[in-house]
């Protein structure tokens, strides 16, 4: 069983500072959302808005239809896993599991059942009488899940839940987490701070910034359509040129610089005056000077001034002018050499200047 | 060179320790100990048995300063984890005055405080009444017990509580099943504090209790100004029991991250 969760124009302050300025989002059953954010962009409150444990000052929160605004967390039916996963150390696996159980009144055979299923789900198996304290950080993790699931929740929240494990269980948890989130078709609201997570795992990104939603829609839509420079940056395409643009004859016509060529592009207009254009490093190339441009694609040139190996390419730091880009290509080139930076017009996010 | 150092260290560590120790030991069983004899030239349990014989009052007294601790102990629990939590989790305004209140009476010297006490208490009373050494005891133990019980409640993550609302317990539900349990070490920590402090205080009780109150510290200075040192070293060693006891206890008990969060 899972509900609808409606999210309206919540706002929320902490000591006089406003953290959540009107967020309004509807979480679909069964929908699994991300929210995406940096640190201090109010992704957590609005999570502890939803749970109960942030004041909501204005605004409405919504369950399955009921005003739950401010209903004591306690009243919810709301399962929470903790960035700290916040498990008892006084009680076993089987009591920390089984506990919202004991307080709905279950029955012990059936708690003890019901914990039983659980830890096996999760693949801890007779690690129901250990302590807590002597599990490991993954194993941690899932009592943490199993504690949520156990009670059979309308919508479960996730508070940075992977964040505290190693970069190679991570991986792991995520495909997890979402195959286990599928199969129970429980509504789910993650937050993270890691895009790729968030990529990997939500049906839907919401991605917030400063108190509001910034964008909303499927990963591949917020990966490839940013609405703005900040969500452009934020999904990766942090190297940012600045172009003067006219429209010509429906495509977008860049006017020469200092080290670029006249080029006509086809991208979203309508763009006129300075604009910001937005690329990520994996989506340019490096091409030698003397070669033509090629057609559809704005050049850059410059000079490699820096060379690493993150593995499977290499990534350049080319300048251009008084700036510099990072730019991955599979051929090894010595630092030193002239370079032109290769950007195919999908590669493109352009915003007006005066948004960035 | 070094292990000699080593070696002076620990012998005068158990020469201070262990010497005055010793020193009770031997006149709880002198029943004759004249100068200039080395040791007592009679040995016995005569004045063991004076101590514990069931009319004598030395038992009296062990029983109701034991009596009076227990109550101090309640009245101290019954204020400090109410207070302890509020100002664990900072919900009080006015927090460091709050803590700094519960510390004053340790600030000044305590004799003057006890007598301005005993002539307040005059006025309504409360002098030569077990209510009135309780109180004393009590005001002296608060500061004890607040503190710990502050620590103790600090050291609970509130996530753990948020945890268990979380999972549906309400706001008493969440404090007796998962606050005080994580706590619990703490609290009986100081309880034993308390506890033991009551035992052995001495400058309230005489002040506020005397001549009607006879406590066990009280019996052992009337004896020991009284030239009765015999009686005097069985009650000191009698005292001496619970505090080792309990001394163990707290050791097992108290665990450095209460102790590290200490007057936050």
């Amino acid at each position: 069983m899972s509900a609808r969760l409606e999210i309206e124009r919540v706002e929320a302050a902490y000591s006089g500072t406003r953290v959540l300025k009107g967020v309004s989002l509807d979480v679909a059953p069964g929908e699994f959302v991300a929210l995406l954010g940096s640190s201090g962009c109010g992704k957590t409150t609005l999570l502890r808005c939803v749970s109960g444990f942030v004041p909501v000052a204005g605004g409405a929160v919504r369950m399955g239809g009921r005003d739950i605004t401010h209903a004591p967390p306690d009243k919810r039916e709301m399962a929470m896993v903790f960035q700290s996963y916040a498990l008892w150390p006084h009680m076993t696996v089987a009591q920390n599991v089984g506990y919202g159980l004991r307080l709905r009144g279950v029955a012990r055979a059936a708690i003890a059942e019901r914990v039983a299923a659980t830890l096996a789900m999760l693949k801890l198996d007779g690690l129901g009488e250990r302590n807590v304290t002597q599990l490991s950080g993954g194993q941690r993790q899932r009592v943490a899940l199993g504690r949520a699931l156990a009670i059979d929740p309308q919508i479960l929240l996730l508070d940075e839940p992977l964040s505290n494990l190693d970069a190679r269980i991570r991986e792991d948890v995520r495909h997890e987490i979402k195959a286990l989130q599928r199969r129970l078709g429980i509504t789910t609201i993650h937050v993270t701070h890691d895009r790729e997570e968030a990529m990997v795992m939500a049906d839907r990104i919401v991605i917030l910034d400063a108190g509001q939603i910034a964008q909303a829609g499927p990963p591949e839509e917020v990966y490839n359509r940013p609405v703005s420079p900040f969500v452009a940056s934020f999904m990766g395409a942090n190297n940012v040129v600045r172009l003067d643009a006219a429209m010509s004859g429906g495509r977008v016509r860049i006017a020469a610089g200092p080290h670029n060529r006249e080029t006509d592009l086809t991208a979203a207009g309508p763009l006129e005056g300075p604009v910001v254009a937005h690329f990520r490093s994996e989506a340019a190339r490096l091409g030698v000077i003397d070669e033509d441009a090629v057609d559809n694609a704005l050049a850059l040139d410059g000079r490699i001034v820096q060379a690493a190996y993150p593995g499977g390419f290499w990534r350049y730091a080319v300048a251009v002018g008084d700036r510099q880009f990072l730019v991955d290509d599979a051929r090894k080139l010595d630092v030193g050499l002239p370079a032109r930076i290769v950007l195919p017009a999908d590669a493109l996010h352009f915003f007006s200047a005066s948004e960035a | 060179m070094k292990w000699i150092l080593r070696a002076a260290v620990l012998a005068s560590i158990v020469f201070f320790v262990l010497g005055p120790l010793a020193n009770l030991a031997i006149w709880s069983v002198a029943e004759q100990w004249f100068w200039p004899h080395r040791l007592p030239s009679q040995w016995g349990f005569r004045f063991w048995e004076v101590v514990f014989r069931p009319t004598g009052r030395a038992m009296e007294a062990l029983w109701l300063s034991i009596w009076i601790a227990l109550l101090t102990t309640a009245v101290c629990l019954a204020v400090s984890i109410p207070a302890g939590y509020a100002l664990a989790r900072g919900r009080l305004p006015w927090r460091p005055v709050v803590m700094l209140v519960f510390l004053l009476p340790q600030a000044f010297p305590n004799l003057p405080v006890y007598i301005n006490i005993a002539r307040i208490f005059f006025e309504f009373d409360l002098n030569g009444t077990v209510a009135g050494v309780v109180m004393v005891h009590a005001v002296h133990g608060l500061v004890f017990s607040v503190w710990i019980a502050t620590a103790a409640f600090a050291a609970v993550d509130p996530e753990l509580e948020q945890a268990a609302r979380n999972m549906g317990a309400s706001g008493p539900r969440t404090f007796f099943e998962v606050t005080l349990p994580l706590a619990l070490p703490g609290i009986v920590a100081s309880a034993i504090f308390v506890f033991l402090e009551s035992l052995d205080e001495f400058t309230g009780s005489y002040f506020v209790g005397a001549p009607e109150i006879r406590t066990l510290p009280l019996l052992l200075y009337s004896a020991g100004a009284g030239g009765n040192i015999q009686i005097a070293a069985i009650s000191a060693l009698i005292l001496l029991v619970p505090s080792i006891l309990f001394m163990l206890l707290v050791e097992r008990f108290l665990k450095g991250e209460v102790l590290a969060k200490m007057g936050r």
